[in-house]
């Protein structure tokens, strides 16, 4: 799982002019200018319309087993996402996560 | 004179309070980005420059993930880009506090606007609207100068300890984990439990589209649904 070694300065100085401009957007640039409401409404769920995807491919078809899905890490992401609704704890999620991810891992050797 | 700038350097100190338990959040996601990114292939200088340019965790692990599954430059920066589009709104948000600031403080308050920042931010603005927009800079301030060198410092952590950890630790699992205990907390309104689902069930059925221009789409998708599940459910109500 080496990355490309020429994209990597590319994404980090892409990425930080990019999000920079974005943090800077109406506090340096746009001012204090009303948005269209469909336009907010959209913007509302970015954040909760990547993520997911993303890692929906990393959970079920993982690298480290090249591919096949894998018992603990789905048994894991279960205790994970029920945690983090659950209990609304970012340290809790992670922490069971993992630690569910080795239980099941030794238990089924 | 003297009373003013004790209440400045009060309202410092309540941001550098407020702020301190944050750092037990943001300890683990830069010790997990740092890993991650070393075990990636990075050097140090370069996770390093990640977290300090760009500061901010989940466009890190996304940016991350898609280079590690080798996706174009454009794919991989729109998307990750897309991630932090809600800081355009705490921008706006900011506004009408901040506004009228010189532009060299907006500029490095703007480096400074991560979600820990805004959220107790604009509490405190909310609570107390009347201060002077001198404490109002100093409580931000407090609070990212207790949260963003333990940032910079987790990352290091973890780009120095990345490369010593097993595989059978199973750490390519961070970054899956790190963004569930992120998102989970997100999903408390119909819409965006839909909004959610709609990207895994999209996600997955278009992961063969080349350079990763299915998960685009699906979060296109997503997104429209998760709008219109608002709009629906507001004309229910």
């Amino acid at each position: 799982m080496i990355v490309d070694p020429s994209k990597i300065w590319p994404v980090i100085i892409g990425m930080a002019i990019g999000t920079f401009f974005v943090r800077y957007s109406f506090l340096g640039l746009l001012g204090d200018r009303e948005l269209p409401e469909w336009f907010l409404r959209h913007l509302r769920y970015v954040g909760v319309a990547v993520l997911p995807g993303l890692i929906a491919p990393l959970i079920l078809w993982p690298q480290a087993t090249g591919g096949t899905p894998d018992l603990a890490r789905i048994v894991a992401t279960i205790t994970a996402v029920t945690i983090g609704i659950w209990k609304k704890s970012v340290i809790g999620a992670v922490l069971l996560g993992f630690g569910t991810l080795y239980a099941v891992q030794y238990l089924t050797g | 004179m003297t009373t003013l700038y004790n209440s400045v350097k009060n309202t410092f100190w309540r941001g550098f309070r407020d702020g301190l338990p944050f750092v037990l959040v943001v300890m683990p996601f830069g010790t997990l980005f740092g890993v991650a990114a070393t075990e990636a292939g990075m050097d140090i200088l370069q996770v390093m420059s990640f977290s300090v340019l760009v500061i901010a965790g989940a466009a890190q692990f996304s940016a991350l993930t898609l280079l590690i599954e080798d996706a174009p430059l454009i794919i991989i920066l729109l998307t990750s880009l897309a991630v932090n589009l809600r800081m355009a709104m705490y921008s706006a948000a900011l506004v009408p506090h901040f506004g009228k600031l010189r532009t060299g403080l907006k500029l490095v308050i703007s480096y400074f606007l991560v979600d820990q920042s805004y959220a107790l931010g604009i509490r405190e603005y909310e609570e107390r609207p009347d201060q002077p927009i001198d404490n109002k800079v100093a409580y931000f301030f407090g609070i990212m100068l207790i949260m963003a060198p333990f940032w910079y410092l987790a990352t290091y952590l973890g780009a120095a300890l990345g490369a010593s950890i097993p595989d059978a630790f199973s750490l390519d699992f961070a970054v899956p984990i790190c963004f569930i205990a992120l998102i989970a907390p997100l999903l408390r309104t119909i819409p965006h439990i839909i909004t959610a689902i709609v990207s895994v069930v999209a996600a997955l059925s278009l992961a063969w589209i080349p350079y990763s221009l299915g998960l685009i789409i699906a979060a296109i998708m997503a997104m429209m649904a998760g709008a219109y599940a608002e709009l629906k459910l507001k004309a229910y109500k």
